[in-house]
């Protein structure tokens, strides 16, 4: 047996939260992704490193149910749902995303509002998820922009007249406002100044150690992955080239790709 | 303090076997194979502290690495008797992995990795959090052990980032300590040191092995542990016997 031969889980109980198998997707000539598997367990956060058009982002996408692949499947261990999650039509996507899956974009447009006022950006999650009474609307919006580390004397502001770290803070506050099953965080930090990087990535941190969401995060800066993740997918050319503990996967890389990869940070 | 739930760590007890181990650093850019170590098999029981011997880059932090499963062995098996069984961790699945490194198995290097913003009680009793134990009394052990490592009260508070490097790994190795791990592998902890801290993680680290924990130990100056080794492994450049003393 070669070591690189993983045995399956044995000690963790319990199933994994999510499982995506034999995930492909195809636009005309190009490939996406190729026979992309993964498996999140509760309470663990999946780092998912690669460069651009890696199709990282496009699986990232893929568990926010935002596109279909041509092939594979997709599960949650939810009570209410139960299959293959891209079989569901659009209105059981909507649902199911609005109450379980939270998640934050590179780009706070693709998120936000953003001439609405911040309280009700994260207020509208909760809409769609039924709430009606102002005052819950309300109640519930601050808490989640609190415990986002957003400064509560400006959610009433809408989101273009903040800075890029409180926007992301925003998404970050409308993504937990439902205490979602999962949170998934596209290149949450990139493009933020250094300081406010940091700060963020604490934010999210607190979060995972205080609630232990589980998450997956996507990133091309190994920095951030190393910093929140506890494995690591490392993806090229629409596959997954090599997967481990994040301290393994950086210390003792094993596919040529991921030894350039950290060479080139380091 | 051994802990009920995950198991007595009886005195005695095999905690590890490793077999016929292997490590090598395939390096695609040179086109070359690094060897760092083949053959390494030792048993390390409850309570015992094996001591890594060997010249400079022979391979003994890459071993202990190796255990730890930052590294991924060539060959060979590494088998950890825990609460839960016996798992072989050159083989065992990341998450097995990543929840036996919550609970049973310790690692203590020269580095700290201080989060930007997190207080240096709040780094400490990070893993007594972890396992569940309540906010205030993991501050509380959490004070005890940066008092007991030297680190002044009026730096509690403040974020480690800012300490020096003697600072930082006194912050390091109270964390690394506060919550006794079934196996505990020590990668030069006392470098960077005072005298009083090396006095009272000598102190610390002479409890955890009369309370059962299996040791395993690269140290730049033995001599600072040397009433608590009860064996030694002498990494050679390439072969290596397990040597009792």
């Amino acid at each position: 047996m070669s070591v690189l031969d993983r045995l399956a889980p044995e000690l963790i109980t319990g199933a994994p939260l999510l499982v995506m198998q034999g995930i492909a997707k195809r636009y005309g000539p190009v490939v996406a992704l190729e026979d992309v598997a993964a498996t999140v367990w509760p309470g663990e956060v999946l780092g998912i490193v690669g460069e651009s058009g890696s199709g990282k982002s496009t699986l990232l996408r893929m568990m926010n149910l935002e596109d279909t692949p041509d092939t594979g499947t997709y599960t949650l261990a939810l009570p209410e749902v139960a299959g293959n999650l891209f079989d569901l039509d659009r209105f059981a996507r909507r649902q199911l995303c609005a109450r379980r899956i939270g998640i934050v974009y590179q780009n706070p447009h693709q998120g936000l509002l953003m001439g609405h006022s911040s309280s009700g950006n994260v207020a509208e999650r909760l809409l769609v998820a039924g709430e009606r009474r102002f005052a819950t609307l309300r109640a519930r919006a601050r808490e989640a922009l609190d415990v986002s580390e957003f400064p509560l004397n400006r959610m009433d502001d809408p989101p273009r007249l903040l800075s890029g770290g409180m926007q992301q803070r925003v998404q970050l506050a409308k993504a937990i406002a439902l205490e979602p099953a999962l949170l998934l965080l596209d290149e949450p930090t990139t493009g933020l100044d250094v300081s406010v990087q940091a700060l963020v990535l604490d934010t999210l941190k607190r979060l995972q150690r205080d609630r232990a969401i589980t998450m997956v995060i996507v990133s091309h800066d190994l920095g951030v992955i190393r910093t929140m993740a506890d494995r690591v997918m490392v993806m090229r050319r629409g596959r997954v080239v090599e997967e481990g503990l994040v301290d393994q996967v950086f210390q003792d890389p094993q596919h040529p790709y991921t030894q350039e990869l950290v060479h080139a940070k380091l | 303090m051994p802990n009920s739930e995950r198991g007595a760590m009886v005195p005695g007890a095999v905690v590890l076997q490793v077999e016929g181990l292997a490590k090598s650093f395939q390096m695609h850019h040179l086109g070359q194979n690094l060897h760092a170590f083949d053959h390494v098999s030792f048993t390390l029981r409850a309570g015992e502290f094996l001591l890594l011997k060997g010249p400079n880059g022979v391979g003994k932090s890459t071993l202990l690495r190796t255990i730890y499963r930052s590294y991924l062995p060539q060959a060979g098996h590494v088998w950890f008797s825990h609460g839960a069984g016996r798992t072989d961790l050159a083989h065992a699945a990341d998450v097995d992995i990543a929840l036996l490194r919550r609970r049973e198995i310790g690692f203590v290097t020269q580095f700290l990795i201080a989060r930007p913003r997190v207080a240096a009680e709040d780094i400490v009793a990070e893993p007594l959090r972890k396992a569940g134990v309540a906010a205030e009394d993991a501050l509380e052990q959490a004070r005890h052990w940066l008092a007991t490592f030297g680190v002044k009260r009026d730096l509690w508070r403040a974020y480690p980032t800012s300490f020096s490097g003697g600072e930082q790994q006194k912050v390091n190795l109270a964390r690394a300590l506060i919550l006794p791990p079934r196996l505990l592998l020590l990668d030069e902890p006392t470098a960077s040191l005072d005298v009083g801290a090396r006095a009272a993680l000598v102190a610390r680290l002479a409890d955890l092995k009369a309370a059962g924990v299996a040791m395993i130990g690269v140290f730049h100056h033995p001599g600072d542990v040397a009433a608590l080794v009860d064996r030694d492994l002498m990494l050679m450049a390439k072969e290596v016997d397990d040597v009792a003393v």
